[in-house]
This record gives structure tokens, sequence and C-alpha cells, in this order.
């Protein structure tokens, strides 16, 4: 695949998924403190998300720093666009903003957790489909 | 050359016009607390932009992390002594 192709598949991504975290790892086992703090952070407000990992190929995140203008890994995306990294998913998950962006329930108003097997898909590896 | 918490703030102060920075960090995991007037109007996504565009190709290379707090910062002049 072409680096033009990754990008592509990376931006459709992003695209098609309402809430997407970029990661080191995956949500089951991440392989960086900030991206086990994001995973977590999303998983206590009780949110949906796909994941990618980053790291199976070094172009993914080459790619997907250049579509996003940012740095550093994780990177969430809510309706396509960037939210931010681990320090500012932490600073908006305690401000209250994050549920907000979300569309979910503030944290600190933990309601009867609705079984959520049909809420959870399964992680994207997008470098599987490539 | 071994990454120092001085040197980020000193790279960080000269970057960014009236930035104040407060920087912790181990040699390869950094954390910077930014004020700077030149956040003020700015998102969370741009403010740390600025920080980040300060230090460039070597995030995540040579700096390996580092963390951002940003603050909107008053200039030096208006600032009160705290403690």
């Amino acid at each position: 695949m072409s680096d033009n192709q990754l990008r592509d598949a990376i931006q459709e991504a992003i695209a098609s998924n309402p809430v997407i975290l970029f990661m080191k790892g995956t949500p089951e086992a991440p392989m960086c403190g900030f991206s086990a703090r994001t995973v977590a952070i999303l998983q206590s407000v009780g949110a949906s998300f796909a994941a990618v990992d980053v790291l199976p190929d070094p172009r993914i995140r080459q790619e997907l720093s250049a579509i996003s203008n940012w740095p550093t890994i994780p990177q969430l995306f809510v309706d396509g666009e960037l939210i931010g990294g681990c320090d500012i998913v932490t600073e908006m998950y305690e401000s209250g903003e994050l549920a907000q962006v979300l569309g979910v329930q503030a944290a600190g108003e933990p309601a009867e957790r609705a079984p959520s097997a049909a809420a959870e898909p399964a992680p994207l590896t997008i470098e599987n489909r490539l | 050359m071994a990454v120092t918490p001085e040197e980020l703030k000193s790279r960080i102060e000269a970057g960014i016009p009236g930035a104040v920075a407060t920087v912790t960090g181990d040699g390869h995991h950094f954390n910077a607390v930014v004020s700077a007037p030149a956040f003020a109007g700015l998102g969370r996504l741009a403010q740390h932009r600025l920080v980040y565009d300060v230090f460039g190709e070597e995030i995540g290379t040579r700096i390996h992390a580092l963390s951002i707090q940003t603050r909107i910062g008053t200039a030096p002049d208006q600032r009160e002594e705290t403690q």
C-alpha cells in the first residue's frame, strides 16, 4: 500500500467512525501510559469508540500526524474533528466537557450502566484491512 | 545531548512571547505548565500546538514525551507576585 492509500484509509476511518482513537497498542493492551489513560477515560464515561493501533507500521503515525497537524499519540477524533491527545482529553474529562462532546452522561453521575454489548463496536484495526 | 527540563523551559519561554513555563521531567517524559498571553482567544488545540511548534520534529524523537497544560497568562508586568 502506498503512503497515499494509507492516508486515504486513515481519513476514511476518521470520517466513518463518530469516535475514533489512534493509540499505541489496543484498548485491551495499551502499550503506552498516555494511551492507557485515554482509553480508561473513554471507558469511564461509557463512550463507545473505534481504536487504531499505530504501532504495527510507523507510516500510520506519520500519515496521521500529517493529516491532523498533531505530533503525538494518542489522538482522539469525534465527528471527524481532532479533540486532542491525552492532556486535553484529561482536562476535558475533569471539566465535564468530554462527556458533552461525546454526547454521553457527564462523569460523576453514574447512571445504571445499560448492557452495552451492542453499543460497543469491535475496535477497528486499520492495518488489518490494508 | 540529553534533554533537560531547563532546556525545555528556556526554549518555550524564548519561543512564545511572554510565556512562563514550569517544566518537570526525567529526561524522557516531561510535563510543561505554560502560561502565555498569546494563548488568549485560542482553543486548547491551538494553544498546545504553539508549544509543540517550539520543538517541531523533536517531539516524539529527541523529546520522547511532553505533556502540556496551558493557561492564559497575563503580561509579566501585570502579574501579581505569588508565593
